[in-house]
Formats: structure tokens, sequence, C-alpha cells
């Protein structure tokens, strides 16, 4: 019965609404730092191409922009709310990779950004995320699916989070300052998510009868498009040629090393699905991607399309 | 069947009457009348079913968020509440009610939360509306519960506060920053302003003659101002940031009265309020439906983990 409340006085503390109006540095956010990039090095390397660093970084950004959508959808619909956090959180974390990777492009080669109408105030990173088409994505074509139930969503989370972890413990090693820094900062964002979907990964294969047919068919729908994300497209096998981009092929020992931890540890085998095929073989780092796509973009892209002028 | 009419506790009674009044904090384990219990336990339950009712509205709009930052900015904030949620459903369980008790109690239509979430929204704009006022009435509402005579709750909602008032900065900060946009966002903003002022005024119940709850609320140290009085505050705060920012309220009576030291102002609707508490609001039976189905379709998981939490035990 000790727990005198110590709180300030009545009007001291009834202020925290009144100090709306004075525009201290107290608060984080303004129109100040607009810049995701500012305060980086972001000369480009010598000797490195400025077109496929762009282009590499796009790929990375659009991974992330696609995925954190999808995870995005899960806010509020979550089965409980300790994971409705912990996926909103994973949604955060991807969508400031994302911002980063896009503002690393347009910064690398402005030919990359979309042409907006003369004197639109939207940043270079938003014009890429914003104003381009389906066919001018990169990422790959397990980001984009349609949301399934929860153990889709914990399977696609491990599935992705497995190999872009793989791939920006190598890229902390860029010779491209930004990208380095990205992938610094980024390990540690993807060993939550890789640690978060695996115990429950784990958790669903061991739990009832229910969650572990749940999984074991989630799994299956998802592995056919995991061989894709160890395809080295031209401009990654030129990024990594000059140093400041990652080999998706040489990855791949490290990734299904980590995948098979976890299949272990949760008593499921690999399954045998077959690669999903491509477009006159190409897929989604060629630009060419699956239905949900333009249908998502639809949605992302309508109100900053309504309004290209707008100031957000 | 309650503890108060049994003669030892009226001395438990008395402990009890002098730490409220001495304005100490009830814990827990403290022994109290089971009508206290009853409605803090009522009054925290609403609350946090307000929270977790509440990420629908703006939930809504972070698919289509549009800017990088702006969608950042809006996660996050739909991602506090589900916290919000998650404190306060643990400030009830101090009290011997369980999280899954209370989400079915709301689920079956049997607790409420608050009706500003039974409003839809319509536009982006709406995201700095619902900051602006909506957050600002329940910051109004919310502060002096940082006194409240409960200890879980109190301290639950000294947290919730700093987060909220950090919700209404952005919602302020993004009606101001499109109203420097296009026409066509300034008549956004204004639109939604039209919209909201209404039921935020709402927010703070009905007027003190019609408010049956209030007098022992207060005198238990659960409630410290009357609906009226934060109303007032709310409408006198809210003026000049209206003014600030360049849009109307849409109020005609609204005027400064010199005399009084306060700003006069019209009433809101309040059989539409009525509606709205009685179930037929224009979204509760959508807000209803999307919480309900999140629950049942998260059953087979939380299932699961019990199972397996229960396998771990006994290996």
């Amino acid at each position: 019965m000790d727990s005198q409340i110590d709180i300030p006085a009545e009007d001291e503390h009834d202020s925290a609404y009144a100090g709306l109006l004075v525009n201290d540095a107290h608060w984080a956010f303004g129109t100040d730092f607009e810049d995701p990039l500012a305060g980086v090095d972001t000369t480009i390397p010598d000797g490195v191409d400025a077109p496929t660093l762009a282009a590499y970084a796009l790929m990375l950004g659009d991974d992330a922009l696609v995925m954190s959508h999808r995870v995005s959808e899960w806010t509020s619909n979550a089965p409980d709310l300790e994971d409705d956090i912990a996926l909103s959180n994973i949604a955060l974390d991807l969508l400031g990779q994302s911002r980063l990777l896009l503002a690393r492009a347009a910064k690398a080669d402005g030919s990359v950004v979309p042409a907006l109408p003369e004197g639109s105030p939207a940043p270079p990173e938003d014009a890429l995320a914003f104003f381009r088409e389906a066919h001018q994505l990169r990422n790959v074509r397990l980001a984009e699916l349609v949301n399934g139930d929860f153990a889709e969503a914990v399977v696609r989370v491990l599935l992705f989070s497995v190999w872009r972890l793989a791939t920006f413990e190598r890229l902390r090693d860029s010779r491209d300052h930004v990208l380095a820094a990205v992938a610094a900062k980024g390990v540690k964002e993807l060993a939550y998510h890789r640690d978060y979907s695996a115990r429950w990964f784990v958790t669903l294969a061991q739990g009832t009868d229910e969650s572990r047919r749940r999984l074991l068919a989630a799994l299956e729908e998802l592995w056919p498009l995991w061989p894709e994300l160890f395809d080295t497209h031209a401009v990654e096998a030129a990024a990594a040629a000059s140093g400041v981009g990652v080999d998706p092929a040489e990855v791949r020992a490290a990734a299904e090393g980590v995948l098979d931890q976890v299949l272990d540890a949760a008593d499921v085998p690999r399954p045998e699905a077959r690669r999903r095929a491509g477009v006159l073989g190409r897929t989604g780092r060629d630009g060419m991607h699956g239905e949900p796509l333009s249908r998502m973009l639809a949605e992302m892209q309508s109100v900053a399309r309504a309004h290209p002028m707008g100031q957000w | 069947m309650t503890l108060t009419e049994t003669p030892p506790d009226r001395e438990l009674e008395a402990g009890f009457e002098a730490t409220i009044a001495r304005n100490d904090r009830i814990e827990p384990r403290d022994w109290m009348p089971e009508g206290y219990r009853r409605t803090l336990v009522r009054q925290i339950a609403q609350h946090a079913h307000s929270e977790i009712i509440g990420m629908q509205p703006e939930g809504s709009w972070i698919t289509r968020a549009p800017s990088l930052r702006r969608k950042a900015i809006l996660l996050a904030k739909v991602q506090d509440e589900a916290g919000h949620g998650l404190y306060l459903y643990s400030a009830a369980e101090t009290l011997g009610v369980s999280r899954l008790e209370l989400t079915e109690l709301l689920i079956a239509g049997k607790q409420k939360y608050s009706s500003i979430f039974n409003y839809p929204t319509l536009s982006y704009a709406d995201v700095g509306t619902i900051g602006w006022l909506v957050d600002g009435a329940a910051i109004c509402n919310q502060v002096p519960l940082c006194r409240t005579s409960y200890g879980p709750y109190g301290r639950a909602m000294i947290r919730v506060c700093k987060e909220e008032s950090f919700h209404q900065r952005q919602g302020y900060e993004l009606l101001a920053t499109m109203m420097r946009g296009t026409d066509e966002q300034r008549a956004m903003v204004q639109e939604s302003v039209d919209r909201f002022w209404w039921p935020a005024l709402m927010m703070f119940g009905p007027p003190d003659d019609a408010s049956p709850n209030t007098a022992q609320s207060m005198a238990w140290g659960i409630k410290r101002h009357t609906n009226d009085e934060l109303r007032q505050k709310f409408v006198d705060m809210s003026v000049p940031q209206a003014e600030a920012l360049g849009v109307t309220l849409p109020d005609p009576e609204l005027r400064w009265n010199e005399e009084r030291g306060h700003h006069d102002f019209g009433q809101p609707d309040w059989e539409e309020f009525m509606e709205g508490v009685k179930g037929n609001g224009p979204c509760n039976a959508q807000r209803m439906a999307h919480r309900r189905r999140a629950h049942e379709d998260g059953a087979w998981v939380r299932e699961a983990a019990t199972a397996y939490a229960r396998k771990q035990v006994s290996a």
C-alpha cells in the first residue's frame, strides 16, 4: 500500500496534449530529415557500374517492399496480439530496408526513377515504390503471393528470411557503403524474423494434427518458389563481380543448411515439389510476375497516384 | 454473496476507503469492494477492446499509405495500439479475468468498445484526423486515468498516454503537411474534419446529467473528471489548433465566451451516438465481423501453441 501516486501535479501532467502547437526538436518527426540516406557516404566505389548498382539495389528493395506489404496485411488479423505485434514489426523492418534500398538505387542512377509531373514533391524512393508498373518490379515471386493462413505466413517468412539473412551476412562486406550499412542493420532484423518464424514452424509442426497438416500444406505450396531465390540474374552476377553484391547461388549452401536444421527440429521432411516454371524462362527478377502483383500495386499505389503533386 | 456484507470486512472496507482518501494506489492483492472490481473490469476491458477494434479503421490504410515514410508511421502506430490492448488486458488480468474471456465477451457483444471506431475511414486524411481529434480526445480522457486509484491500470495508462500523445502529434503533422499541399488535399482534410468533429465530441460520453456511472466512479477515484468537463477542455484546446491548421470546425454555435473563459459549442447528435452504442452505427457489424473472424481463424494456432507447450512440459 506504499505506492503513493507520484506523478506530476495535475496541470503539468494534463499538458501532454497542450504542447501540440510547439514545434520543438523533442518530436522525432517533421520535415527536416526527409532524405533517408542523409549523412551516409553515397559515392559509387571505383570500378562499379552505376546502373548495375542501381538495378541490384532495386531487386533487394523490391523484395522487401512487396514482402512487407503482404506481411502488413496481417496487422489486426493475427491469431493473437503478440503475433500481431511481431508481424507488424517484421513488416516495418522490411519497409525500412526497402526505403533505404530504393533511395540507394535512385541515388546511384537517377534514370531508374519514373518521371513525375514537373514540381512533384515525391522523393525518388516514393516515385520508385508508387509509380512503377508490375513488370518494372524485380522482386522474387515468393514475396508477392496472396496471403494464405497463418501457417503460410510462417513458412513464407521463414523461407524469405533464411535466404535474405544468408545474403545480407555477405552483403555486409559490400564495397558500396550504403549496401554494407543496410545489410549490417538488416542482419539483426532478419535474425529476428528467422527466429520468430522458425519457432512457429516447429510449434505448428509439433502442435496438433491440424496445425501439422496446415504447415505441411503451406510448405508444399511455397516450396516450388524456393529454388528461384538462388538463381543468378545477370545483374546479380555483375554486382557480385564488382564487389558490391552477392551472387545468390553462393548463399544456397548456407541457406539450405539452416533450413535443414529447422526441418529436422520440426521433424518435417524436405518436400519434393518441383520448381515453378517462369514465362519464356523469365521470373520475378526479370520483371515477370504472377497475377497478384499488379492487383497489390493497384491498391498500394492508389492514393499516391491520385495525387502526384501531393505533399505527404 | 458479496464480501462486503460480512462484518469483518467492514475493517477492510475502511482500509480501502482510507487508501482512496490518501490518493494511494489499490494493488491487485489489496481487498476491494466487488463493485469497484466490477467497474474496473468493465472499464479496462472496454478500453482494451477499443484499442484492438481501433486498429481496424486506420489499419485499412496501411496498404494504401501514399509514401513509404507515412506507411512506416501508420504501421508503427497501429502496432502501438495492439501493444496498448496487450497492457490493458494484462491490467484486467490482475483482477481475475483472462484476455480470452474478455475477447469472447466482446465477440458475443456483451462488452463494448468506443463508438468512435464505428465510423468509417474514407480518405487518407482520416488517418491524420483520427490522430489529431480522436487520439486527442482519447488523451483528454486518459491522462487523468494515469492517476486512477487502481495501480496496474494507472501505470499502464502512463505508457499508453505517452504513446498516444505521439500518435496525436503524427496525425496533426500529417494534416499540417497535407494543408501545405494541393487544393484537393486541403479539401480532403476539411471533409475529414467535418466528419470526425462531432464523433470526437461524443467520445467523452453522454452529458453529465445522462451518465449513470460517473458519480460512483469519481467517488472511487477511478474517474477524475466528468464527461462535460473533459469535453469542454477538448473543445478549448482544439480551437486554436484548428486555426493553426487552417480548417473550420463544423459547429455554427462555436464561439469564445469571455465571461466563462471557455468556448460555447453545440451538442453532437446523441441519437446517432445511441445508435452506435446499440450496435447500429455505420461500421459496428463490420468491425465485429473482422474481430470475430481474426479470433476464430486463429483458434487452431492458439490450440497448436498450447498443445506444443504441454508436450514440452511432459517431455
